[in-house]
């Protein structure tokens, strides 16, 4: 999933002010299971900019609604009416979702509430970590299915580094080498050889080096 | 009492289990503590989230106390450790919203320990007090007196 991390309120005043009639608008997907973005986050914000401008003399109202998928054409219809009657949108959906309202409403300000961080899974109960790069060119197979792209801190593709300590990255001694994960997966697994093959230098074009990036399926376009 | 502390409103989230008991026992005990407080009852401290301490404050309240089991002694294991995490985070909101943090606190209190509970109601009184009504009372009585002009 897309995770993502709440503005602090300062930085939403900074962005909201001068605006009187505030949309925040949460989506029901990603953000949600992150608990950045989701009715419950809506309404902690919404509450919170209402007390920082009652306290403060902004003078917003704020008003809250929460959407299915933010991403989604479909979606955003349902809060047609909800966005034409405010000054402002603050989307509290993941980067995409701020694009694509902004997109759709092309005279109304829409503002990002959260900072969008990575593509991550839950680790335990309010800890998430980056598991994907979304580098375009998958290579978990080789890897035994632990990516050195996005856990491995200097990307090496052929072996560890050599300046782990213990099981630890050189870079952040808090997370685990990726390259010792590997190699303890791939042993478990019996696939040790693969170690043997030398890879090439892997095809950053498709990752975001290579602009912004545009999948089109000719069979599913009508 | 002065003018300035009736006007004043603290809602104490109680646990049934522990704080609520020990108020309710204040009450037995003839133990004196200010009628500003507005008591709420709660299954467990856990069960509170941030929205309501928000609320809380948006609808008034100059203060708020979260009232729960002593650690360790939570009748659902770790309602009042949530509830402690909760509180802190919300704490931190207040403070980038512009209202003092002080104004939200955890206590523990357990059933048999009525004085406590007074002393903490009169801590928060008095910590209120010191700080002043809060400012968005201020602006819904501002906000009320535009509204017939």
């Amino acid at each position: 999933m897309i995770v993502a991390e709440r503005k602090t309120i300062p930085e939403l005043v900074d962005i909201l002010l001068g605006h009187k009639r505030i949309l925040v608008l949460g989506c029901g997907t990603c953000v949600t299971v992150c608990l950045a973005g989701g009715e419950r986050e809506v309404s902690i914000i919404s509450s919170a900019l209402r007390i920082t401008s009652r306290a403060q003399g902004f003078g917003f109202e704020v008003k809250e609604l929460t959407i299915e998928r933010q991403c989604d054409n479909v979606f955003i219809e349902q809060a047609a009416e909800a966005i034409e009657k405010s000054d402002a949108v603050l989307s509290l959906g993941c980067g995409a979702g701020v694009q694509a309202i902004a997109e759709r409403y092309l005279k109304k300000p829409v503002y990002a509430g959260l900072n969008t961080a990575f593509l991550g899974i839950l680790e335990e109960r309010g800890v998430w970590t980056e598991k994907c790069a979304a580098c375009g060119s998958c290579v978990l197979h080789e890897y035994g299915g632990i990516c050195p792209v996005t856990r491995c801190a200097k990307h090496m593709l052929n072996g560890p580094c050599g300046s782990s300590r213990e099981d630890r990255c050189e870079v952040r001694p808090d997370r685990a080498c990726a390259w010792q994960l590997i190699y303890q997966r791939l042993k478990g697994i019996g696939q040790l050889d693969r170690l043997n093959q030398i890879d090439l230098p892997k095809k950053w074009s498709s990752s975001l080096s290579g602009g912004p990036r545009v999948i089109i399926r000719e069979d599913h376009r009508i | 009492m002065s003018s300035n502390n009736l006007e004043m409103t603290v809602v104490a989230f109680c646990c049934h289990y522990c704080a609520y008991a020990a108020a309710d026992l204040a009450g037995s005990m003839r133990l004196q503590y200010p009628s500003n407080i507005r008591i709420i009852r709660t299954p467990c401290t856990g069960r509170l989230e941030v929205e309501y301490f928000l609320k809380a404050f948006e609808n008034g309240a100059d203060g708020v106390i979260v009232a729960g089991c002593e650690e360790g002694s939570c009748h659902f294991k770790e309602g009042n450790l949530i509830a402690k995490r909760r509180v802190n985070y919300t704490r931190k909101l207040l403070s980038e919203s512009g209202l003092e943090m002080e104004r939200l606190r955890m206590v523990n209190v357990s059933a048999a320990n009525a004085r406590l509970f007074t002393d903490y109601v009169n801590e928060m009184i008095e910590t209120v007090r010191k700080l002043g009504p809060s400012p968005l009372k201020q602006a819904k009585r501002l906000m009320q007196q535009e509204i017939p002009s």
